[in-house]
């Protein structure tokens, strides 16, 4: 490797195994068990991308999900490129390619860091505060700032990967596969419950697993010796599941968790074909152990965000656990006593600390001891104010920090440096603890929200570092104390262990450090990935902002792919010292899941393409397919929408159907209405009560339209309803209300009427419907069912006969939605398909044709027959609809008759249905449009087009409309403005075709 | 996402259900008889409470009963469960 950054130590990285990569097209190489971020930093790359705002050059500053400068662009294919991916998280496989974001034309040398030396122009709400004026400049604006926005780039091409979902129950679920969850998951398996151990990396320990040093002993054995063991044990329980590279992303009520498995992204191309790349995980668990450790803070202090500048843990975890080190020349700035850590792990392999820079005063413990035994100088109650370097840090400068901490005094010393670890101590990851409605508590001494135990929903608890246990032998001792009253247990062997670890004195914590500049000449960054520093919370403060979501939201501190896991504390941190604020009262902002982003790919899971909704098609649709019908997606139905003969548009195909079925015959698949089979000895009562006009009086064999109301008097269903026996109706719905109209029926039955013997049971799959209508519809009917009695008097308008066609049995009834003479042949769906086509070669001598929704739709617009869901919207009572005669005055209650009149629906400026005819008969308008009196302006909207076509029966355009007062203003002419025309039009009648119903009965 | 115990088939997912809002609203047996404001009681007026509350649910990707839950809000705690008609447990 170059510049020998590898070193020859390690369990962990295969080093047999040579990886090779390719880095903004330059080919590099790794080992086996490597990140992207590990292998960069071993071919000395540090620098990896540009920030947001100021594009200044960044580099790998953790290990772990939190990281957020190091997000990159993985594969180039545009259907599997995968953006904002964390070069910290993704393994490394051979072939992967990567490239930097939010760089142009190159990382190295990128255009947009002349906003570095703009900054000073762009404070927080720069966009906010100059993109306002002038109002119509926003489009060109809106072009540029989408054009600098976001980070990576999404796929153009759809996603070729597998996702799948899978359902999971357990008694215990372990959220976090370091030491603490190591112990919890052995005692619950050990117990006998049914456990499930997730973890977001590819091994499980922890930092546990790579802390090698002897401070560190639990029965006399280094630790991570002592948790292998554990771990070997573990794994051979057999009701244990372990899932690792798993994420989990929400932690909803009732223990219900969602959580993704990574289960190719760590293999290369060709082992990935025809595996699930992700699977989304549900998880229902009895319990939850929450033990998902803590990240370490940065140090907020000017220019803290040059390349090489990284979390101390993670240099330590980038030596011990990968075997990379991440410079040659390294100095650490801490508060706390982890850099030392870092520090005695850099000794082992030979990188000699060139100075510690802590601002504690006094911070003696076994560690520091050790570091002073090693003779690593540490410079106490120092700070550093300022970095130099631009793609990567050069040098340092330290000064000595005043008494109270608020200043620096003395001179400032200059040390070279090619890479900084800096502290600023651990925060416990609560986000899943949050999520799941768990509250926090302050904890002064070391500044961390930890779960408050009082306000901890029940069959959870939090352990071990993500609990705010920080040091070795409080994480084990305080988890098995926890573990063993959480699942009940008895004695067990982790009780009595003997832990050896350094225990920290001292504490101190200043969350913007202080330099020998004024806080307007530095740059100390907060959230790197969204470039905000603590001067723009300072000035957020100023300008009046005082909730920290609001702060969040005007800095954009917190926001991103990283969701502030490093900045928040600090953020609230200046926020109580600036305002004189207790952090406690402050309280945090809301912790949102998913904790890492998800992929659309697991959300939607197998549901994408036809999968993605279910498709009803009735039992004619082959015979649709064939005759060339163009389908109509109506709720989940296809419908045929009309029937293209030789080329035809809709347009054409419509009037000619049009017209047939008028002139001859035509035939409709009419299977998708609802049907609901109504049946008991209340049943007549029952429709009383649901329609509006009275059925007590409908003889047997007859039909009748009704109309369905809310509660609100306003019209929410129709169709035609027949009394096929004394106590049994069938009632069809609308297609798209079938569903909606069975439950409202059955919600009246159960809970309102139960005193009514009515049961209900939908057949709307079990039969279907096929409408034959035209003044030859009578000869068709003869020819297919030559026995049937057709006479008006045998087989009137609005009544059904039982009858065969050869031997299927079949329902007829004599129904008209079209105005012409009709019959509805209703049969068992398994025969349709046999009886549709016999209807039509019956019907070829007549020209029988076949129409679509959109004829349908034209001629019952020309009967003024409304459609519910077109011409209504929920606000049209009965009467606004012009169909009082369907209101049954007399009965004493239907659903809705009370609200008919309410001092609101009895206004006579209501909306109302009303009839529109173009002055210009050619003029078709558009359904939509609004209705207007004069062009004058202020222009005051009296209504708007419901359904309009070109009648060819009529020759003319007809329209129907909701008008303001429409009832009332019959004859009166409007204005349909459009965007290049005004169209006159007449308010008519609904009823623009056979007003005396004639044709019925012809 | 919280688990419902339909009295008639046993705990489901909520996804099986679906909410018919506050429980124990009876509808007026005589609504002709109401005044406009009186109407509008039972029309429009619904509790939306913090804490505990009484609510029909329907299992409706189920066995499509109806039933009442009593819920508190504030952290989806089902304290009982129980059959339309029957008396709902001391408040």
């Amino acid at each position: 490797m170059s510049n020998n950054l590898r070193i020859n130590k390690n369990n962990f990285i295969d080093q047999t195994v040579r990886i090779s990569f390719k880095f903004n097209g330059k080919k590099l190489f790794g080992y086996k068990g490597d990140t992207l971020a590990s292998a960069l930093l071993a071919n000395n790359i540090h620098l990896v991308g540009r920030s947001f705002k100021y594009h200044r050059p960044r580099g790998i500053m953790t290990c772990g999900s939190e990281e957020p400068n190091a997000i990159v662009q993985v594969a180039k294919d545009p259907a599997l490129t995968d953006p904002n991916v964390r070069a910290t998280e993704i393994e490394l496989y051979e072939g992967l390619e990567a490239f930097s974001q939010n760089c142009w034309p190159s990382v190295n040398f990128d255009i947009g860091g002349i906003n570095n030396f703009l900054s000073p122009l762009l404070p927080a709400g720069f966009y906010y505060k100059t993109f306002m004026w002038p109002a119509s400049f926003w489009e060109k604006y809106e072009f540029f700032i989408r054009h600098s926005a976001g980070l990576g780039k999404s796929p153009t091409k759809p996603d070729q990967d597998l996702y799948d979902h899978q359902y999971l129950h357990c008694d215990v679920l372990i959220i976090g596969g370091g030491i603490s969850g190591i112990l919890s998951a052995k005692l619950s398996a050990e117990k006998g419950l049914n456990t499930i151990l997730i973890d977001d990396k590819s091994y499980l320990g922890g930092s546990t697993i790579y802390q090698d040093d002897d401070i560190f002993k639990i029965n006399s054995e280094t630790s991570n010796l002592w948790l292998k063991n554990q771990i070997e044990k573990l794994k051979k329980i057999p009701n244990l599941t372990i899932k690792n590279r798993t994420s989990v992303a929400a932690f909803h009520g009732y223990n219900y968790l969602l959580a993704r498995e990574n289960l190719t992204d760590h293999l290369g191309a060709h082992e990935r074909k025809g595996k699930i790349r992700q699977r989304l995980l549900k998880i229902r668990a009895k319990k939850v152990v929450i033990a998902t450790g803590a990240i370490e803070r940065p140090l907020i202090f000017s220019n803290n965000d040059r390349p090489g500048i990284i979390l101390s843990s993670s240099i330590k975890k980038y030596i011990d656990y990968y075997g990379v080190k991440t410079g040659e020349n390294i100095s650490l700035f801490t508060n706390n006593d982890s850099a030392y850590e870092t520090a005695i792990s850099l000794n082992k392999i030979g990188v000699k600390v060139k100075v510690i820079i802590d601002i504690r005063e006094n911070p003696s413990s076994i560690l520091s001891e050790k570091i002073e035994k090693i003779g690593i100088k540490i410079l106490r109650g120092h700070t550093i104010t300022n970095t130099d370097g631009y793609k990567r840090i050069k040098s340092i400068d330290v000064m000595k920090l005043s008494k109270d901490g608020e200043n620096v005094v003395g001179n400032k010393t200059t040390y070279k440096c090619d890479c900084l670890g800096i502290s600023g101590g651990w925060t416990p990851m609560v986000h899943l603890f949050t999520q799941s409605g768990g509250k926090l508590k302050f904890r002064n001494n070391d500044n961390v929200f930890i779960p408050d135990e009082n306000k901890t929903p029940s069959e959870q608890i939090s352990v071990g570092s993500s609990n705010g246990d920080f040091e070795l032998d409080d994480v084990i001792n305080n988890t098995i104390k926890k573990i063993k009253i959480f699942l009940n247990l008895d004695k067990n062997d982790y009780e009595n262990l003997d832990i050896k670890c350094s225990k920290e004195k001292q504490k101190r914590n200043i969350w913007l450090l202080p330099s020998n500049k004024p806080i307007s000449k530095s740059k100390p960054f907060l959230d790197f990935q969204n470039d905000s520093t603590a001067k723009d919370v300072k000035l957020a403060l100023r300008e009046g902002f005082k909730s920290i979501e609001h702060v969040k939201r005007y800095t954009t501190t917190g926001m991103g792919t990283d969701q502030g896991k490093l900045s928040n504390m600090h953020a609230l941190g200046i926020i109580a010292d600036t305002t004189g604020t207790n952090m406690g009262e402050l309280g945090t902002t809301t912790f949102r899941p998913p904790y890492t982003p998800l992929t659309f790919g697991a959300i939607v899971g197998r549901n994408v393409g036809e999968f993605f909704d279910h498709t009803r098609r009735t039992a004619i649709h082959d015979w649709h397919v064939e005759n060339k019908a163009e389908f109509e997606n109506v709720g989940q139905w296809k419908r045929p929408w009309y029937f293209p003969k030789n080329g035809e548009t809709m347009y054409q195909a419509v009037q000619r159907e049009s017209k047939a079925a008028r002139e001859s015959a035509g035939i409709l698949d009419a299977s998708t209405l609802g049907k609901i089979d109504i049946q008991g000895e209340d049943a007549s009562e029952f429709l009383n009560r649901v329609y509006t006009n009275a059925w007590s009086k409908l003889g047997i064999g007859k039909c009748r339209y009704g109309l369905m109301l809310n509660e609100d008097g306003m019209v929410y269903d129709d169709g035609v309803t027949t009394r096929l026996g004394e106590n049994h109706y069938i009632m069809t719905t609308t297609t798209g209300g079938a569903a909606n109209v069975l439950s409202k029926l059955e919600d009246y039955l159960q809970t309102e009427w139960p005193e009514l013997n009515v049961y209900l049971t939908t057949v709307t799959d079990q039969y279907s419907t096929m409408s034959i209508c035209g003044p030859n519809s009578k000869k068709i009917i003869k020819k297919i069912i030559p026995s049937l009695d057709l006479s008006d008097e045998s087989f009137p308008h609005m009544s059904f006969k039982n009858t065969k066609i050869d031997n299927v049995n079949c329902r007829i009834m004599r129904i008209s939605f079209t105005g012409e003479h009709s019959y509805e042949i209703n049969v068992q769906s398994n025969y349709a398909k046999d009886v549709w086509e016999k209807c039509i070669e019956a019907g070829k001598e007549f020209n029988i044709t076949p129409y679509g929704t959109e004829t349908m739709h034209l001629l019952r617009a020309e009967k003024g027959f409304i459609i519910t869901g077109q011409d209504t919207d929920g606000t049209l009572t009965p009467s606004d609809l012009q169909m009082d005669w369907i209101i049954g005055k007399k009965k004493y209650d239907f659903i809705g008759k009370r609200s008919l009149y309410r001092s609101d629906t009895i206004r006579e400026d209501r909306k109302q249905l009303v009839g529109l005819l173009t002055d210009d008969p050619k003029e078709v308008l558009e359904e939509g449009a609004q209705l207007v009196e004069s062009l004058e302006k202020p222009i005051d909207m009296l209504g708007h087009v419901t359904s309009s076509y070109f009648s060819p029966n009529l020759n003319k355009s007809i329209a129907l409309a909701v008008v303001r007062s429409g009832k009332k203003l019959k004859g009166k002419k409007l204005i349909v403005p459009m965007e290049n025309k005004n169209i006159n039009v007449t308010i008519t009648d609904t009823v623009f075709y056979d007003k005396e119903n004639k044709r019925l009965n012809a | 996402m919280f688990i419902i115990n339909c009295p008639y088939c046993g705990e489901r997912d909520q996804t099986e259900f679906s909410c018919g809002g506050e429980a124990h609203i009876e509808r007026p047996k005589q609504p002709t008889e109401l005044s406009d404001d009186q109407w509008a009681e039972y029309l429009f007026m619904r509790k939306n409470i913090k804490g505990i509350q009484f609510e029909r649910w329907n299992h409706i990707h189920g066995c499509r009963k109806w039933f009442n839950v009593v819920r508190d809000t504030s952290n989806d705690k089902i304290h009982a469960v129980y059959k339309m008609g029957e008396r709902p447990p001391v408040k």
